[in-house]
């Protein structure tokens, strides 16, 4: 079950990259931001939505389960590490992987990036960055007991399902009690992403 | 492979990374990850009124190179995007390192030794004072500086150039608030602490894009809502706070006063005003429950362009509520009637008897950094040290006497800062030192602005960067940044906090104390400036203030660093300072009442026609800061938000991205359409960060309140067209001979609008 890790609220985030500018910060790829931050409903609301890893759990995580070199290892607290940069080859399965499409691939490097929940702060008991700043609490950092305190009767959900198959993650996603689980991830009818058609919804060839 | 091309020391850059995007100033293939040299002072944001603690993180040189979040009470180790990028500002390369000069505008600048920029500018002065009068030389300060040092801006105007033209950017920013402050309570502040927010049943937002112009004031907002407050925002925009609200009252800019009017009509119609709490603490209430008779709701509908129930719908909810705050910013303070629409928030408060209570309140949000402090020491024109007033004979003695001069040696009043503009276009002011402004972005018609400025037969300016305005004067002082010397801001709680010095300033930069003494001296009255830094300015200012309304005697470096900030008045050495006012119901004025004041709404100053029949409005987006000097230099916020853009509702028939021509009766500018429901079908939406020819205040128009003298910057009459290409973004001016810094300038190009008004998403960049 979870322990500290990051719960996402869409319904606290202001849109303000606070997250974005805060993970250049991070000492793991520093000058470099990981985090996806998209403004979900272009054109007729300031909505906003951030992504960082889900750090998926089951069976494992599936980035690291296409990963052909072995790269991307999973310490036993349940962070999924970014691609070991001495054994990626570049290849991309992982990106392709991705259910929430985060790593990102540096072509020119063959190094694949991605959000490690901050290891080098977390694993000294310090939240992530992009967590410690929000300036909301959009990203929270710490345990769900902490969370529901600070928040009274917030509900959270870390399954989200794709078509069949539903995965399990060890960063959780704020949900309405109605929908406690799973997150309909893949079943949602996916049309656009920031106002533009996606392919197979008229997206151009 | 050979090994040097596979890094295996984790603490060193990994290959492929090394081209990243600047990580401020650091080049990312110069990074190490080792950082055990460094060390971590303690200090404050140096953007908004908020003032977030932060750490900045200093190397085993001595040079700032990073930011670590703080647990200050304020932020609780939040920070906003310009927050965490400021640090990048301190060794930036575009930094100004030797003073610059010219003899006449047709030369370029160049770099002069300090002597000679020194000499030159008291030279300067002693002509133009000579020949045209001590009040042809004028000075601008601002209120992004620390306390002391606006208090070094009055004392040198008053004592040193010994004109009365001095006034601040201040002008463009808080006096509205300060003005109804003054004369309702006698006291000009917010009167509860942040912390009241997450106790109140109902918050109301007025005029104010929190989620963008004060990102870490959201966490109070959403804390509120958490605990069950109703929230309710007034904006002609859906911004991120409007768009969870309860209710979101989408007015029409201008009509502010009309609005709250009715609220308070239906308030007092329904029996939910609290009239213990008016009889015992107020004058004037007859006459304002006399006043809002005038505006029904159904009237008010017609003016504001809203639902007339939805007047009623926040009159019940404010009214009803058990504890209720009104919050409001620069949305129904920068109108003609600016300090009206604050007296109708204030008489809304105070009618239903929320004031002096936790969770029950009223509070006004600076915008700069220290638009509190800055307003409250003396470079304000009518205003002397802690808040006396220049025309009070009795005021100007305690302050002639504390500087060591006659009365009748200070300077009468002067006028406000758009006036002093239009007084240099009239050649009444010949000479001008500004300080820590940029008025060729902040002030409004800009060809104005420009022209006022042109006719300057000398114009020194101090900054760290060389701003727009900077690029035109005669003489540019280098002077440090916020971390680079220490001093006090009190944020829009009015809680006095301590910024401590991290690095010493680069080779050629001195402090804007120093500068100012330096003139002083020459300029004969060095024993009235012999100041060695801002503490020993600190306390003269707290000797200064004792015994005003504005007390900061108890408040000492030492006790802002033992307890994170005071909150003023805090008159003696135990006293705890002031967090709440107005406990006991009593306000600062002699009588102790709250002076209700009635209020008559009235059109904004630019009239509608066939011609221009929208309306523009104008405000900030979160990336960047005020006129842009600082945050258009930072990679990442410009690569956030590259450019300005015209916001149009879609039932305008523009696409998104195409050029639009923004018309007013000032000026045209072509931006591109950022289409887009959450604002009104009859308003645009231009933000103001940039310069000419992208300048929103090329646009907008110098009428100004009449009490206040701030400017109508929220509601000008426009008209949208359809053009062919959008006007550049100019690159930040740099001093001959240097580029603006490429690695931050290059997503500046792009002619696209932002994803949204906050920037673009991580999605859309190139």
């Amino acid at each position: 079950m979870l322990g500290r890790t990051i719960f996402i609220d869409p319904g606290r985030c202001i849109g303000c990259q606070a997250c974005v500018s805060a993970c250049r910060e991070c000492d793991s790829h520093r000058g470099k931001s990981m985090i996806h931050l998209d403004y979900t409903d272009e054109g007729r609301t300031t909505a906003s939505l951030p992504t960082v890893c889900m750090h998926c759990e089951d069976p494992v995580a599936p980035c690291a389960e296409v990963c052909p070199a072995d790269a991307i290892l999973i310490t036993a607290d349940g962070v999924v590490h970014e691609a070991d940069p001495t054994r990626c080859i570049g290849c991309g399965n992982c990106v392709n992987a991705c259910p929430f499409g985060v790593p990102k691939i540096d072509l020119a490097a063959k190094l694949q990036m991605k959000c490690n929940l901050c290891y080098d702060r977390t694993s000294y008991g310090l939240a992530p960055m992009c967590a410690t700043v929000c300036p909301t609490g959009a990203l929270f950092y710490g345990t769900v007991e902490e969370l529901q305190a600070e928040r009274p009767g917030v509900d959270v959900s870390t399954a989200f399902t794709f078509g069949a198959t539903t995965v399990s993650t060890g960063v959780a996603m704020v949900v309405p009690p109605e929908r406690r689980a799973p997150v309909p991830g893949g079943l949602l009818n996916l049309i656009e992403v920031n106002g533009r058609p996606t392919p197979g919804n008229g997206a151009p060839a | 492979m050979t090994a040097e091309h596979v890094p295996l020391d984790p603490s060193v850059a990994p290959l492929g990374t090394r081209n990243f995007r600047d990580a401020g100033g650091l080049p990312a293939a110069a990074w190490r990850a080792d950082q055990t040299e460094q060390t971590l002072v303690p200090t404050h944001c140096c953007f908004c009124g908020i003032q977030c603690g932060m750490y900045l993180r200093v190397d085993g040189r001595g040079k700032v190179f990073g930011v670590e979040p703080r647990n200050h009470d304020i932020n609780r180790m939040r920070l906003c995007p310009k927050g965490i990028n400021a640090y990048q500002q301190v060794n930036h390369p575009d930094r100004l390192t030797a003073p610059l000069m010219r003899r006449d505008r047709n030369q370029p600048l160049r770099e002069v030794s300090w002597d000679e920029a020194l000499e030159f500018t008291v030279g300067q002065i002693g002509r133009i004072q000579r020949e045209h009068g001590r009040d042809a030389f004028g000075m601008l300060g601002g209120a992004s500086l620390f306390s002391e040092k606006t208090y070094l801006v009055g004392k040198f105007a008053r004592v040193a150039l010994r004109t009365r033209h001095v006034d601040y950017n201040g002008r463009l920013c808080m006096v509205s608030a300060a003005g109804a402050n003054k004369l309702a309570f006698g006291i000009d502040r917010a009167a509860n602490p942040f912390a009241d927010i997450l106790q109140t049943d109902c918050l109301l937002i007025a005029g104010s894009n929190v989620g963008e112009c004060f990102p870490v004031l959201t966490q109070y907002v959403w804390g509120a809502r958490d605990r069950g407050a109703t929230l309710i925002v007034v904006d002609p925009r859906e911004t991120a706070v409007a768009r969870t609200a309860d209710i979101h009252v989408a007015l029409k800019s201008g009509t502010d006063s009309a609005f709250f009017n009715a609220v308070l009509q239906v308030i007092v119609d329904e029996g939910l005003t609290d009239e213990a709490f008016l009889a015992a603490n107020t004058t004037g209430w007859p006459e304002v429950k006399a006043a809002v008779k005038a505006y029904p709701p159904s009237r008010a509908a017609g003016i504001c362009g809203v639902p007339a129930e939805q007047i009623v719908d926040v009159a019940r909810a404010f009214g009803r509520a058990r504890r209720a705050m009104g919050w409001h910013a620069r949305g129904i303070e920068h109108h003609t009637q600016g300090v009206e629409n604050c007296l109708t928030v204030i008489n809304l408060c105070t009618a239903t008897g929320n004031l002096g209570r936790p969770g029950a309140g009223y509070g006004t949000l600076t915008g700069q950094g220290n638009g509190q402090g800055g307003r409250e020491h003396g470079q304000k024109s009518d205003l002397l040290p802690g808040g006396r007033s220049i025309n009070d004979p009795a005021h100007r003695r305690q302050i002639a006497a504390i500087w060591g001069i006659e009365e009748a040696e200070l300077p009468p009043a002067g006028t406000s800062m758009m006036e002093m503009v239009w007084q240099m276009q009239r050649q009444e002011i010949r000479g001008l030192i500004g300080v820590c402004n940029n008025p060729f972005v902040s002030l409004p018609n800009y060809a104005v602005v420009k022209d006022g400025y042109d006719k300057l037969e000398f114009h020194a300016q101090f900054d760290f960067f060389l701003s727009e305005t900077a690029a035109n004067a005669h003489v540019v002082f280098p002077v440090t940044t916020w971390a680079e010397d220490e001093g006090v801001m009190a944020n829009a709680e009015a809680r006095v906090v301590k910024h401590n010095k991290a690095q010493e300033p680069p080779e050629g930069v001195r402090t804007d104390t120093w500068v100012m003494c330096e003139l002083a001296r020459r300029l004969g009255v060095g024993s009235k400036f012999a100041f060695e830094g801002s503490r020993e300015v600190f306390d003269e200012l707290r000797r200064a203030s004792a015994g005003t309304v504005i007390d900061y005697y108890g408040i000492t470096y030492e006790r802002l660093e033992q307890t994170g900030g005071l909150v003023w008045p805090c008159p003696g050495l135990e006293h705890p300072g002031t967090p709440r006012l107005f406990e006991d119901g009593r306000s600062y004025h002699p009588d102790g009442k709250i002076h209700l004041q009635a209020v008559e709404w009235h059109p904004p100053a630019d009239p509608y026609d066939d011609e221009f029949p929208m309306t523009l409005t104008t405000g900030r987006t979160v990336a960047h800061f005020l006129s842009g000097n600082q945050t258009r230099r930072l990679g990442a916020l410009v690569e956030q938000t590259p450019r300005p853009w015209v916001e149009v509702h879609p039932s305008q028939g523009f696409r998104n991205g195409e050029p639009v021509r923004v018309v007013t009766r000032r000026g045209s500018e072509v931006l591109p359409a950022l289409v887009t429901e959450a604002i009104r079908p009859d308003h645009v939406f231009v933000p103001y960060h940039w310069p000419y020819p992208v300048a929103a205040n090329e646009l907008t128009i110098d009428a100004l309140d009449p009490r206040s003298k701030i400017p109508e910057y929220k509601v000008c009459a426009v008209r949208i067209e359809r053009a062919r290409s959008v006007d550049e973004v100019p690159a930040p001016p740099t001093p001959p001979g240097h580029e603006a810094y490429p690695e931050a300038q290059a997503s500046r190009t792009d002619p696209l609008p932002p994803t949204s008004p906050q920037g673009r998403g991580t999605g859309e960049r190139g």
